[in-house]
């Protein structure tokens, strides 16, 4: 029987989904095997999570409430991860620092 | 000898370079297609793995900043969604440069039509990535710029900035570019001057060029003279900033003795994501003008804005000054209309005009005081009553808070010295916690020069007998009434300006961060 979860977290980070959470984020899905997907709105549109380029695209900016799913193996611990990685700012505390 | 030649742009990292112009050209088309589409998928294979090899030598010697910029684009190269499109199209007939380039222009143009200046930043690592592997592709090393050189183009890769030695000096003169793009990032963190934003100017230039990143402007073909007084300012700048760096770390202290606390003023709560706040005494002044962008924002959105900034600088005060639209700063949907807006309905006045809106403000900043120690100021005061009415609202929205168990807490009220009847008559404001200077507008009521009309920016002088009489007459008034008195106006960071500050009697001044370290400096050089 196949797995599936969704979850949804708010995007705290100054800037929104952009380049180094979004490295983080599919790096992180990509340890899934799992199918990941991501979305700024319950319907949809859905893309790739394991997408840097997908990712990206979505251009979710700081205050999006951000839609993840998950189907397969594993369905509930990749959509648990992701959003636990959003909810800690993507472990930008100190790393930010050095964008300003 | 041709004519001196001066184009005007935004700096974007301070500092001088003189040196040959080098000029960036996009890259050259000369790929020799191959015979089948087999072979043309191969090349471009081997030209991807060649430029994501080459980033990936980068990222070892690159650090921070610099390494977040290339693991992106190594990412970036290492996804099928953004290949796929290139080797399709291959597929369909097309040689492997035409296609890479077509997919990934196609990507450029969504980052370039982004609304958010972030994501449209993001489109020069695009193309950074796009013509890493186009270089792969045809080979071609790219010409090498001379050392010292000056590079001049439409834009600069983050790679091609990582790839040039910059021990020999030289800079960057851009004619579009954007002061929030990576390699401005880069620049700043590196010394490297660059000036963006030069706009339309010639296409190729050649010769010697003379870059002020400090004022944002370039000089080609300078006469003589120009160079003399160019070298002149580019050492007193270097020597400024290589003594003001030994004091960045100190408290700063005349030379007799007199401490000055020196605070940063701050329009973006990600503004202190760069600031030791070692090397500062606090935050006095934290615009919120940010936070009402687009859209009106609601107390959460502003909470979290303070929160952050509130629990960055610990113990030492921030003070946020509720929101100061109008002005030259209009917002959709709250500011109006105007014919003379610096004398309109801005600041205070809009506030309690719209006090829905201020409100919300008031609920999130009370929220917010109880994670640090958090001041207030309300802007463009120019009578008690305007305080006392906003202090009721601040009174109103705490007893609201407090029924429904909110945790909160009523920060010390304070008011902003920039409308010229309190700096005249400043007794009426005995009951306030403290005043801060607003130099800039006290300086055009003062003077009736308009600070951003370039014609009578001569007038717009924060040294006139009239401002400094009325800004030590404010000082004297809070000395008598032990009410605190700072000043956050340009003038505070302003090297020329700061000794006639001090003495004028004020002991507490707010400079942008990037001034933190020639101010304490400046300090350090006032006899008083």
């Amino acid at each position: 029987m196949s797995a599936s979860a969704e979850a949804t977290v708010l995007i705290t980070h100054e800037v929104g989904l952009h380049a180094r959470p979004s490295v983080k984020f599919t790096k992180l899905a990509k340890t899934f095997s799992a199918e990941v997907e991501m979305a700024l709105a319950a319907n949809g549109p859905w893309f790739d999570a394991k997408s840097i380029v997908k990712v990206m695209a979505a251009k979710a900016p700081k205050g999006t409430m951000l839609h993840i799913r998950a189907k397969g193996d594993g369905a509930g611990e990749a959509v648990g991860a992701l959003v636990e990685l959003v909810r800690r700012d993507f472990d930008e505390g100190a790393d930010h620092a050095r964008t300003a | 000898m041709p004519e001196p030649l001066r184009l005007t742009g935004i700096s974007a990292s301070a500092g001088y370079a003189e040196g040959p112009l080098f000029n960036l050209e996009p890259v050259a088309a000369r790929y020799a297609s191959k015979a089948t589409a087999a072979e043309e998928k191969a090349a471009l294979e081997a030209a991807i793995g060649v430029a994501a090899g080459r980033l990936a030598g980068l990222m070892e010697i690159a650090d921070g900043e610099a390494a977040g910029i290339l693991e992106f684009q190594v990412a970036m190269l290492e996804d099928d969604a953004l290949t796929g499109p290139a080797f399709v199209a291959i597929t369909a007939g097309q040689p492997a440069d035409a296609a890479w380039r077509q997919a990934l222009d196609a990507e450029i143009a969504g980052y370039e039509t982004s609304d958010q200046d972030y994501f449209r930043a993001r489109a020069a690592d695009m193309r950074d990535i796009r013509d890493q592997v186009l270089r792969a592709l045809t080979e071609d090393g790219g010409a090498a710029a001379p050392a010292g050189a000056i590079f001049y183009g439409e834009d600069i890769a983050p790679t091609r900035f990582l790839e040039t030695d910059w021990s020999c000096g030289g800079g960057i003169a851009l004619k579009a570019g954007s002061a929030a793009s990576h390699v401005a990032m880069l620049a700043r963190s590196r010394g490297v001057p660059m000036v963006v934003g030069l706009g339309a100017s010639p296409a190729h230039l050649t010769g010697i060029a003379l870059l002020d990143a400090e004022h944002g402007g370039i000089v080609l073909s300078p006469s003589k003279a120009e160079i003399d007084a160019f070298r002149q300012s580019s050492s007193s700048f270097t020597a400024r900033r290589d003594r003001a760096r030994t004091y960045l770390d100190k408290p700063a202290v005349t030379k007799a003795g007199t401490a000055v606390r020196v605070q940063v003023n701050i329009a973006d709560p990600s503004d202190v994501d760069g600031i030791d706040i070692s090397t500062c005494d606090g935050v006095g002044l934290m615009r919120t003008e940010f936070l009402f962008g687009k859209t009106l924002p609601d107390e959460e959105t502003q909470y979290r804005a303070y929160r952050k900034v509130l629990e960055w600088a610990g113990e030492k005060p921030v003070t946020i000054r509720t929101v100061d639209a109008g002005g030259d700063k209009p917002v959709p949907g709250f500011t109006v209309e105007e014919g003379n807006p610096f004398l309109g309905l801005r600041g205070i006045r809009l506030s309690l005009a719209r006090s829905e809106v201020f409100r919300a403000q008031i609920r999130a900043l009370l929220r917010a005081a109880v994670h640090g120690n958090l001041k207030v100021m309300f802007p463009m005061i120019a009578v008690v009553d305007e305080y006392q009415r906003a202090a009721a609202l601040f009174a109103e929205e705490q007893a609201g808070l407090s029924a429904r168990g909110v945790a909160c807490k009523m920060p010390p009220l304070g008011i902003m010295v920039e409308v010229p009847s309190v700096a005249i008559a400043p007794e009426a404001f005995s009951g306030v916690a403290f005043f801060s200077i607003g130099s800039n507008d006290l300086t055009q009521y003062v003077m009736a020069a308009a600070r951003d009309n370039a014609a009578v920016a001569h007038l717009n002088s924060v040294r006139h007998p009239a401002v400094l009489r009325l800004i030590a007459s404010v000082a004297a008034f809070g000395q008598a009434k032990r009410i605190p008195v700072s000043l956050c106006g340009d003038a505070g960071g302003d090297p020329a300006s700061i000794p006639a500050l001090i003495e004028a009697g004020l002991r507490d001044l707010s400079v942008v961060p990037a001034q933190l370290a020639m101010a304490k400096a400046a300090i350090a050089d006032v006899a008083v």
